[in-house]
């Protein structure tokens, strides 16, 4: 151990890093990263591409240029379901420097995209042909997409194009498509009902029973980088490879290159080896930035013109072509007996939906494993309607559902009389309720304990609309907050070592969150480098495996090719050794990283640095890419990160206005890697769910099917004034079978907080808001 | 966005020379509202006048009053120290709307005549009276959450969405016009036309005609003048309700009172019921309430706008009682 490591870390801390063991298995060890201690894990390292972003010299997308490149622009449909008859483009043709217009009429002929959790390379948010006929599918569909040498002449032009429309009556209320709901065939791959026991008869013959109806509305995504890319078809030996044939070179705001790269390979009826993607510097995702119709438009308008082109959405056209959150109507029915305890849990109800993808709203996800019911029968229908596309956003299902059942709690603690953290504590499961597993870690009661004492929690009036001042009602809510434990397959790393330090590479992305930053350190730790020595390479489909930025999977599924990598990295290097290496005759198993070479465990002596290693062999560079071990510890144990939210809200006694006085999380989501970045993930998973329950509302206009508010002005989201001060805290107890003893913390922080604003603003008004957003005429 | 010729005038001379000479020209203030319904194609000027370099002063009047120059920034306006002293109600009211950047910008003549915020108006696809007379209004059975309540007509009901007209609506501001005809003055509630059945027509200007300046009158009671705005997020959202008031207390008699709402009315609504039915009245709950409903008997809610009735009342009584507590006070509000 180096004196600097001793200092940092206290001397009985383990200096080097075994490698991994079979983490995923029952009888496999932890991952020794996740020991508390661990140099380096959890330390508040700044982002490693801060001074880029603030001194704007990292480039997004649609900061790129090609020679010759043209703009793009869009032209969206007016009418939900119908037929073009007419589309008059001959103003925008004689305009200057159009290049460009592009209809059905003209398009290239475009397979229609696998769709994403339909097929396995879909990366598409639907189905629906790309310009290839004169249908239109919903209100916001591009019907023409103009070319031009710069971006306003390409806007001129897309406004003086006229379409006319023969319209059909379309399914955009939802009132009436709920009549006509159907049970899909499933719900993220499992089952749409999940039953345990008699829940209706158990609910039926509880002593104590809430039973009700809660209603969330359509979200839009709203990143603060909006949809864009810039790309160029080439061809001939044009591309690295020096492969014959056409290539297409993407630059693209995407939270998964290479879901996107097979997807497109099919729409184009080309290789994957002939689409190249990168994405270095993402502004926001949270689920919007898979494959809609505007990259694909784009490289089909790029290969008809034949010259690069950029695609740059604007906010609008972000409402127009990505989907957003789904609405959602939402029984809750609980039973209990006199001590609280639950004998029937009933969640069930119906969520937008369209025909041609496949994301019913999946509400009842935290149902599955919050508590501990006699009986329970959870259940999602759908109403198919003429509309864009529903898709992922931030913690979808959890975050609307946790506000319905979390809600249900609170007015179940109040018909008892009971603390609503008791009721919940009574509740508690020992084993996941509806599949049975062990719980890997769950340390809920902890979080919630130690949150209350630094909340304040034991200050609440049990009685409602009891505390004042001034016109101002005062009160404290609460709720749980959940999300999923997942490592999805497909990841694999890449790891260079040189005697400078090591490059991993993976096909990740970092869309802000902090993954380039906490990787680094992640890796550093691993093989025993200083983090100045490793360089994370990420965002670029040609780099290993395949890893998407989402369900708050990256930073496990990066963590397990990386443990998978470092493994095969230290074999080669063992076999690189000589008769007269100190290491020689050692195997992996009894081998760790440490000051930057490698050394027997528990014999200091028996050390060669990965410079002498590679020198002694003759060779600069060693370079090893391995596979990910499957994701087997998701069959063995229920695996989910849980918290609790605390919300003090204030509510205007003369206007009804809601403001949030004070907010704080306490998380029990495994080892945290990094204090800083952990911290700005949830605070703005808690911001964006003060959004979802005091503002966020998209107006769908049930009469055209048209998204009527699409723009940040008449979409609220909370501005400063609107955040109060944010505490967050953590457990920070290792979950033993995942890769650093981490879990993904990039959605939990929205979900619960719906919920812990609702009870709250209960608790100071004695009003129950069931229906989102909480809004002043729902208060007066 | 059509393509447009741009021009930068020094006076009001200038401008309105230019604006008679150019085919369908827009005077840009700050352009933080004509700017954007040129993106929306809403407005397709073929030529834009930039007054910004129109009057940037704020002068005394002989009077007692202010004069202010039409480019002054609403930044520059509501942080002047004599209005802030003088006449809160106007600072306040201005400071809460928008953003700080947006403020920046925008001018006292953009301002006043910034245009609705209604959704389909901004929508070209959309159904509007407004944009398009005789073609229907699609916010009547849609979105209508953020509309009038008062002054509305069946072909539209729409807000004006300015809190800065509503303070002077309060005020009794002075408009102070320029136009190819020479100059005249209009109050400030004379400005803006209620919908009726052109709303499209939305002031009393003349083509060409041209904001110089706004004045304010000596009022002193007006030292004791508050904004109060009711909106869905802390910051940077128009209202739902607003109100300016003013209260003059001849001991526990209502000497005198200036009330104007924002957010439910189709123009900046001076409260002249309320007024009328409280001055020379006690200031008590009963003669509040009472004054406040004679104007709220008035309004024409819709199922989405409906809570603006109870809330406007709230409001309007929440505020008056403050406004006479003060004045008991005899402190500031
Ligand atoms: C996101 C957003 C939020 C906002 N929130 C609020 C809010 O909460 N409250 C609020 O009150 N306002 C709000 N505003 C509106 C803002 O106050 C106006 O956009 C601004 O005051 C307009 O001033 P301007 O100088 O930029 O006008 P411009 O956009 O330049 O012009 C507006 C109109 O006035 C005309 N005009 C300009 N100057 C003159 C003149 N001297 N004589 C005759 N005609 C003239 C123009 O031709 C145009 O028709 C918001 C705006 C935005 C974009
Ligand atoms: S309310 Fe007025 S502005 Fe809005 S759609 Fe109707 S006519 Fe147009």
């Amino acid at each position: 151990m180096s004196a600097l490591d001793k200092e940092r870390s206290g001397d009985n801390q383990p200096a080097g890093v075994a490698l991994a063991g079979d983490y995923w298995r029952p009888e496999g060890g932890p991952d020794p990263l996740s020991e508390k201690g661990r140099i380096g894990i959890g330390a508040p390292l700044s982002r490693v591409d801060g001074a880029e972003k603030v001194t704007g010299s990292a480039r997004f997308a649609g900061e790129f240029t090609f020679e010759g490149m043209v703009y793009a622009a869009l032209v969206y449909s007016a009418i939900a379901n119908g037929r073009i008859l007419n589309i008059d483009r001959r103003e925008a043709e004689a305009m200057g420097g159009v290049v460009l217009v592009m209809t059905h009429e003209n398009a290239p002929r475009l397979n229609t995209p696998p769709v994403f959790l339909r097929s396995p390379n879909g990366a598409a948010g639907d189905d629906h042909p790309i310009m290839q006929t004169d249908r239109v599918h919903w209100n916001g569909q591009p019907v023409a997409l103009v070319l031009a040498e710069t971006q306003e002449q390409a806007d001129a032009a897309a406004e003086s194009i006229r379409v006319d429309y023969a319209a059909e009556p379309a399914m955009t209320d939802f009132e009436l498509a709920k009549t006509h709901a159907r049970r899909p065939d499933n719900v993220l791959g499992g089952p749409a009902e999940i039953t345990v026991g008699d829940a209706d008869a158990a609910f039926e013959a509880a002593a104590h029973q809430i039973d009700a109806t809660y209603t969330t509305p359509r979200h839009n995504h709203n990143a603060i980088e909006p949809h864009a890319l810039t790309l160029v078809w080439t061809t001939g030996d044009g591309d690295e490879s020096g492969r014959e044939g056409e290539t297409l070179r993407i630059h693209d705001a995407s939270q998964c290159v290479d879901l996107a790269v097979a997807s497109l390979a099919e729409v184009f009826g080309i290789e994957t080896s002939q689409i190249h993607i990168t994405s270095p510097f993402v502004g926001g995702g949270f689920g919007g930035k898979a494959l809609w119709q505007h990259q694909i438009l784009a490289a089909a308008a790029a290969k008809l013109a034949d010259r690069p082109v950029r695609l740059a959405l604007s906010r609008e056209g972000v409402y127009r072509v990505v989907g957003g959150r789904a609405c959602t109507e939402q029984r809750v029915a609980l039973g209990a007996d006199e001590q609280g305890r639950l004998q029937a849990l009933i969640h069930s109800g119906i969520a937008a939906m369209t025909q041609h993808n496949n994301l019913p709203e999946p509400f009842f996800q935290a149902t599955k494993c919050l508590y501990a019911a006699d009986h329970i029968r959870l259940s999602i229908d759908v109403a198919d309607m003429q509309m864009l596309a529903n898709t992922f956003m931030r913690a979808p299902g959890e975050s609307v559902g946790s506000f319905a059942l979390e809600s249900a709690l609170d007015e179940l603690a109040d018909q008892l009389g009971m603390d609503p953290l008791e009721l919940r504590r009574r509740n508690e499961p020992e084993r996941d309720p509806t599949s049975g597993l062990a719980f890997s870690s769950r340390h809920l009661l902890e979080a919630a304990r130690s949150g209350a004492e630094r909340f304040g929690w034991s200050e609440r009036s049990a009685t409602p609309a009891s505390r004042h001042e001034g016109e101002w009602q005062i009160g404290l809510g609460c709720a749980t907050a959940t999300y999923p434990y997942i490592r999805m397959p497909g990841a694999a790393a890449r790891i260079t070592l040189t005697p400078d330090g090591a490059t991993v590479g993976i096909a990740a992305h970092e869309m802000g969150m902090g993954t380039a930053t906490v990787q680094t350190q992640v890796a550093a730790a691993r093989l025993g480098l200083p983090v100045e020595k490793i360089a994370f390479h990420y965002g670029d489909s040609h780099l290993a495996g395949s890893v998407l930025a989402g369900g708050s999977q990256q930073t496990a599924a990066i963590g397990g090719a990386v443990i998978a990598a470092q493994r095969a990295l230290v074999a080669e290097l063992l076999a690189l050794v000589g008769q007269d290496s100190p290491l020689s005759g050692l195997s992996p198993d009894e081998i760790e990283c440490r000051n930057e070479g490698l050394g027997a465990i528990g014999n200091g002596s028996r050390f060669e640095t990965y410079a002498q290693i590679l020198a002694r062999a003759g060779q600069s560079e060693l370079s090893v890419q391995a596979d990910a071990a499957g994701s087997e510890e998701l069959a063995n144990w229920s695996m989910h990160s849980f918290g609790t939210i605390f919300c003090e809200a204030g509510v205007n006694s003369v206007t009804g206005e809601v403001r949030i006085r004070r907010l704080l999380g306490s998380f029990d989501c495994g080892r945290i890697l990094n204090t800083k970045t952990a911290t700005s993930q949830f605070r703005g998973g808690m911001i964006m769910g003060l959004g979802l329950a005091l503002m966020e509302e998209t107006l769908f206009d049930p009469r055209s099917g048209r998204v009527m508010n699409p723009s940040l002005a008449d979409y609220h989201v909370p501005v400063q004034m609107d955040v109060p001060e944010i505490e967050v805290m953590w457990t920070d107890i290792p979950d033993p079978h995942t890769p650093m003893g981490a879990h993904g913390i990039g959605e939990i922080g929205i979900t619960g907080v719906g919920a812990a604003v609702a009870n709250a603003v209960y608790n100071a008004s004695g009003k129950r808001i069931r229906d989102l957003p909480i809004t002043l005429d729902k208060l007066l | 966005m059509n393509a447009f010729d741009y021009q930068q005038v020094a006076d009001s001379e200038q401008a309105i020379e230019q604006a008679v000479r150019s085919r369908r020209a827009k005077y840009l203030g700050g352009g933080t509202n004509l700017v954007d319904l040129m993106r929306e194609t809403v407005e397709r000027p073929q030529a834009l006048i930039d007054v910004t370099r129109l009057s940037r002063d704020i002068d005394e009047t002989a009077e007692g009053g202010l004069i202010i120059g039409a480019a002054v920034t609403n930044s520059a306006l509501a942080g002047d120290a004599r209005v802030r002293s003088r006449y809160p109600v106007l600072a306040r009211a201005i400071l809460s709307g928008a953003s700080a950047q947006i403020r920046n910008m925008a001018t006292v003549g953009g301002n006043l005549l910034q245009r609705t915020r209604c959704a389909y108006f901004y929508d070209v696809a959309a159904r509007c009276n407004k944009r398009e007379p005789g073609a229907g209004c699609d916010a009547l059975e849609g979105f209508h959450r953020y509309h009038a309540i008062l002054g509305t007509s069946p072909s539209c009901i729409a807000t004006h969405p300015s809190d800065m007209a509503v303070a002077l609506a309060a005020l009794d501001a002075r408009i102070h016009l320029r136009g190819p005809e020479g100059e005249r003055q209009l109050a400030i509630t004379e400005l803006h036309r209620e919908p009726g059945e052109r709303p499209d027509l939305e002031t009393e200007l003349q083509p060409e005609e041209l904001i110089v300046a706004v004045e304010l009158p000596p009022l002193p009671m007006a030292a004791r003048s508050n904004y109060r705005k009711v909106r869905d997020r802390a910051s940077y959202a128009f209202a739902l309700v607003s109100v300016a008031s003013m209260v003059e207390l001849d001991g526990e008699t209502i000497q005198d009172v200036r009330l104007a709402l924002g957010g439910v009315g189709t123009k900046p609504w001076r409260a002249l019921r309320v007024e009328a039915a409280l001055r020379g009245q006690p200031a008590t709950e009963a003669t509040i309430a009472a004054a406040v409903d004679a104007e709220l008997t008035e309004a024409r809610p819709l199922p989405g706008n409906a809570f603006k009735v109870e809330l406007a009342r709230r409001t309007l009584i929440a505020e008056l009682s403050r406004r006479i507590a003060d004045a008991r006070n005899g402190g500031e509000a």
